[in-house]
């Protein structure tokens, strides 16, 4: 090589050119691709999949992504919906609201999906559903936040699937007081997922005669504990936690070394430890403790046939855990709301005689028209009821006892115990 | 008519004729990118053109995006009294961190600007009873208008963008080329030979980052009122470091640089996204390799091989 060559490294103007014009065949591609797909009037039904692979999310994703693959292959197995095949076009939000929402637009106008599905954190939800709303895609959520139900979404962003953070912690309330204690303090982090399980949870919990005696917001930066656990009240009978994150195991930890072996009942949310195997270590401390499950991750004594299918279908063990790695445990409390999202839509699609976007309005009036859900293999986790003038469903939850490193469930609550006023009639607003 | 200002328009016009070309997916996209080229070339005016490495950049434009969506959701304001609510929120914001920041240099100034980030950011979380913290919130596409123009729609959208990146262009374009422009250019280069020669360096620095820290502002506001969400992520950290790499890879210094790093960066997620799920590695290598070969990024490099003039 001479020192021409060296300086003047004509090779790579060529590669950036050559780069240049596969990035532009590229685009035209992609951009092409579409109208031909949508030229075939027997094309699958495309669904929109926003899905958190990369980000704090991505562990939700990594199972919501191998749960609607198993929804989407049963519904094609049983003939596909009105004759169609169902076809997920799945894309990273990046856990990030920016991206959910570039997503949900390439969705609307770049691969011709006929709805957008996903997604659990909010903030990707809240940021993308503006999007849905403009462009007029229906946007089936898998989040659990009370946004939908809040009234500051749109008509076009419905949570058929899953139940809210509202109705869940309320539902909790009747049975702290009546089994666990009277006086309740409660840590959770400081931002808003904490904030709503300090208002709706003290407000329920007061309700049944109790009193929350100290709340200890704990800054969403904080590494170690320790130093929070003084403000503890010495009469505290149970204590209430929603850490999570990385640190939850830290504080698990921390607070059993700060407790010792004699300590006020704990009442907790498997949100802190989804994906993580309860026999990690410094989680010894959980036995005997409370846990909200939104799905029981064991297989419980009375399981039912068509969680046995399900987790079959999807590819869990009784344990929770991935059948083909033992280590890599599920997200089993919010999954199943992808395999009964993808349901609903399904009964929503068959409903309204879906054929194409023009119809997207009458899928939502379909789906706003449903009420009773019953158990079954189309809704695993349980009955439901959905509120059509609130978009949102609400459904059983179940509480468990950490016994022996395993989660058995000792109280499932009424439909009835989740319900609450409503906040919103989204079929009083025009499409 | 100079040959910059020459090209600063014909970029205008091209990119008003884009909308009108352009499928609609990437029209919008473009929309997006231009918000985001707007951001980044606040940030140029003080990295690329003033020599101010700041990685708290995220701090500005999130005080542009709560100064105005919190006075519309909280107060009910309308858009264009909004929009000055950002302004000087931003400015303020800018000019307070300013004092303090450029106190030091160098590495000490990139840990200042980063820790006055951080801090902005835990503040919109403490505050979340206003801000909904890191969930955030919606504007209602009822009050995103200006005289009766919806800015929901995709073509009110595209061309309050572009009023927006072009005003900016303009400025910047105008803004460097004029002493006070020039001065900055000096102190990037040889900060003590300005001294030396009786410029008040310290004041036109400060100037410079105000002046970048309200453009930077005025892009989030505009994010929150095109489309139609304010929240905390967009004041952590990856969002200080994405108008530096913009900037890298358009080519710090130039005024179209910011827009074609924006472009530039899209697409390489947008495109490596849909081959692979490692995209960000796919986009991490092609930055390093960017950075190693072409280390005045592509505008920079155009200029110094083939485009002397270009601005």
């Amino acid at each position: 090589m001479n020192r021409k060559t060296l300086l003047t490294p004509d090779y790579s103007r060529r590669g950036a050119l050559k780069t240049l014009g596969l990035g532009a065949g590229a685009l035209a591609a992609t951009t092409a691709m579409p109208g031909f797909v949508q030229a075939q009037s027997s094309a699958p039904i495309r669904i929109g999949f926003q899905v958190h692979r990369t980000g704090i999310g991505a562990s939700y994703g990594r199972w919501y992504d191998r749960t609607s693959q198993a929804a989407v292959k049963r519904i094609n197995d049983a003939g596909g919906i009105n004759g169609r095949m169902v076809e997920l076009v799945a894309e990273d939000d990046g856990t990030d609201p920016k991206r959910g929402a570039e997503v949900i637009e390439k969705f609307a106008t770049q691969s011709n999906c006929d709805i957008a599905f996903g997604t659990l954190f909010s903030h990707v939800v809240i940021g993308s559903a503006p999007r849905a709303g403009e462009l007029k895609l229906p946007y089936f959520v898998v989040s659990e936040g009370h946004h939908v139900a809040s009234g500051m979404l749109n008509r076009y962003t419905l949570q058929p699937g899953i139940t809210d953070v509202k109705s869940q912690v309320q539902a909790m309330a009747p049975f702290v007081a009546e089994n666990l204690g009277k006086k309740v303090c409660m840590i959770f982090p400081d931002f808003a997922f904490g904030h709503d399980h300090r208002d709706y949870f003290a407000k329920a919990f007061e309700a049944q005669g109790g009193t929350v005696n100290a709340l200890i917001a704990i800054p969403p930066t904080e590494t170690s504990f320790t130093k929070y656990f003084p403000q503890i009240p010495r009469d505290t009978e149970v204590i209430y936690h929603v850490m999570t994150g990385p640190a939850v195991l830290t504080f698990v930890k921390e607070l059993g070394e700060f407790f010792g072996p004699s300590r006020p009942e704990l009442f907790g949310y498997i949100d802190s430890l989804e994906a993580v195997d309860m026999a990690s270590p410094g989680l010894e401390f959980l036995e005997g403790s409370y846990m909200w499950e939104g799905n029981p991750r064991y297989a419980q004594a009375d399981q039912t046939e068509y969680d046995k299918a399900y987790r079959e279908a999807v590819g869990v063990d009784d344990n929770g855990a991935s059948v083909s790695d033992a280590r890599d445990v599920s997200t089993y409390a919010h999954m199943f709301g992808c395999w009964e999202t993808l349901n609903v839509i399904k009964a929503g699609m068959e409903a309204a005689d879906y054929q194409g976007p023009q119809d997207r309005a009458a899928l939502i009036e379909a789906v706003e028209a449903m009420s009773d859900m019953p158990a079954g293999a189309d809704h695993p986790q349980g009955a439901k009821v959905f509120n059509g003038k609130t978009h949102q469903v609400f459904g059983h939850q179940y509480i468990s006892k950490v016994e022996d490193g395993r989660l058995n469930v000792v109280h499932t609550t009424s439909i009835e115990d989740t319900l609450y006023e409503d906040e919103v009639d989204y079929t009083t607003r025009s499409f | 008519m100079n040959r910059p200002l020459a090209l600063h328009l014909v970029v205008i016009a091209a990119l008003a004729a884009a909308f009108f070309v352009l499928p609609d997916y990437h029209s919008g996209n473009l929309a997006r990118i231009m918000v985001l080229a707007v951001y980044a070339m606040g940030y140029n005016l003080a990295f690329g053109y003033t020599g101010l490495l700041s990685l708290g950049h995220a701090l500005f434009f999130a005080a542009g995006m709560y100064g105005l969506a919190l006075s519309m959701q909280h107060l009910s304001l309308t858009a264009i009294p909004a929009l000055m609510v950002a302004l000087i929120a931003s400015a303020l914001v800018a000019g307070i961190t300013g004092a303090l920041a450029l106190r030091t240099r160098g590495v000490a100034f990139m840990i200042v600007t980063l820790m006055f980030a951080q801090a902005g950011y835990l503040t919109a979380l403490y505050f979340v009873q206003y801000t909904r913290g890191d969930e955030g919130f919606v504007l209602p596409q009822a009050v995103r208008q200006i005289a009766g123009v919806d800015l929901s729609s995709a073509m009110g959208r595209y061309f309050a963008a572009l009023i927006l990146f072009s005003v900016t262009l303009l400025i910047i374009g105008a803004l460097v080329r004029a002493p006070f422009g020039r001065t900055l250019i000096a102190i990037r280069e040889n900060e003590a030979r300005a001294t030396m020669l009786g410029y008040d360096v310290q004041r036109r620095k400060w100037l410079a980052l105000v002046a970048s820290g309200t453009i930077s502002g005025m892009a989030g506001a505009a994010y929150a009122l095109l489309f139609g969400y304010a929240g905390a992520s967009f004041a952590a950290v990856p969002y200080s470091i994405f108008p530096l790499l913009y900037v890298l890879l358009g080519g710090a210094g130039t005024t179209l640089g910011p827009l074609v790093g924006a472009v530039f960066m899209f697409y390489l997620i947008d495109l490596s996204s849909g081959v692979t799920d490692a995209y960000m590695l796919v986009a991490g290598v092609v930055l390093v390799l960017l950075t190693l070969f072409l280390p005045q990024g592509l505008l920079g490099t155009l200029r110094k091989r083939w485009v002397p003039w270009l601005p």
